[in-house]
């Protein structure tokens, strides 16, 4: 178990890495894959298996597949423009982020890793069967919401896709 | 069973990444990956904290925030399409239409 967590974290963190740091953006996207292939090891090891199966599925297939076929659609753009408009711009966002990382694992380090008591609770096994008592009852508003969500979500792609052929703002309707 | 916060500590890790990529790449479609990897990284930190807690919400929520993050692809790969359409370019730092 511990040699799978640890085995997966180097992973995971190597693939964000790869991911910000490489210079093509499809190197990028099979860094994203890669880490988000070892979350979803990380929830197995919680014993998360829908939440699993749903991050392989749709993180891993769907949007993974939509990142290549835009990649695709706009072609690689290596000639990546280094220089700065802000000054010292990158210097500073690391220094940023960097501390936000210390800042975080600061404060959580008081009461998520020395934590001694509150964990200790009963198993949790997430099957579909009992991630759907939770989603189908005490959720069922948030999730039938999202059905509205994801209609929008889809008009909205729709409109964007539907460019008009003539770039004039406000192009002519025929009357017929 | 590791302790639920060696995993929201990984997260934290993970966020802390996204977060500089966004800052520091300037190829939008990178931008966009490293948001990807911040919600992935906050999906981790719920399932974490819901086995830490013993709760079944921890997945739901990331099952919500699964949601989100489908539609939002869908729209920002969408914007970026019809952006690259008319400028042929996917760096942020020539979308500077509304400066000044």
């Amino acid at each position: 178990m511990t040699v799978v967590f640890f085995l997966f974290a180097g992973v995971a963190i190597a693939g964000a890495l790869v991911m910000v740091l490489a210079r093509n953006p499809v190197h990028s996207a099979i860094g994203l894959l890669t880490t988000m292939f070892s979350i979803a090891v990380f929830y197995v090891l919680q014993d998360a298996h829908f939440v699993a199966a749903i991050q392989v599925l749709v993180y891993a297939g769907a949007v993974m597949t939509l990142f290549l076929f835009v990649i695709m659609l706009i072609g690689v753009d290596k000639s990546e423009d280094r220089t700065e408009r802000i000054p010292y711009q990158r210097p500073l966002a690391i220094i940023v982020t960097g501390g936000l990382a210390a800042v975080i694992l600061i404060a959580g380090s008081q009461a998520w890793i020395t934590a001694s008591s509150p964990f200790a609770v009963d198993e949790l096994n997430g099957t579909i069967e009992v991630v759907a008592d939770a989603l189908f009852g005490t959720w069922v508003m948030a999730f039938l919401s999202t059905i509205f969500l994801l209609t929008i979500a889809a008009v909205g792609a729709i409109a964007l896709a539907h460019y008009p052929e003539t770039r004039s703002p406000r192009p002519e309707r025929e009357v017929p | 069973m590791i302790d639920p916060g060696w995993y929201m500590a990984l997260a934290a890790v993970l966020f802390a990444i996204g977060a500089a990529g966004v800052l520091v790449r300037r190829n939008a479609l990178v931008m966009f990956m490293s948001i990807e990897l911040m919600l992935n990284s906050v999906n981790l930190t719920f399932v974490s904290a819901g086995t830490g807690l013993g709760l079944i919400e921890g997945q739901v929520a990331a099952l919500f925030v699964v949601v989100v993050a489908a539609a939002e692809v869908t729209v920002g790969l969408a914007i970026l399409i019809a952006v690259f359409r008319g400028r042929a370019t996917a760096d942020v730092d020539k979308l500077a239409a509304l400066k000044g």
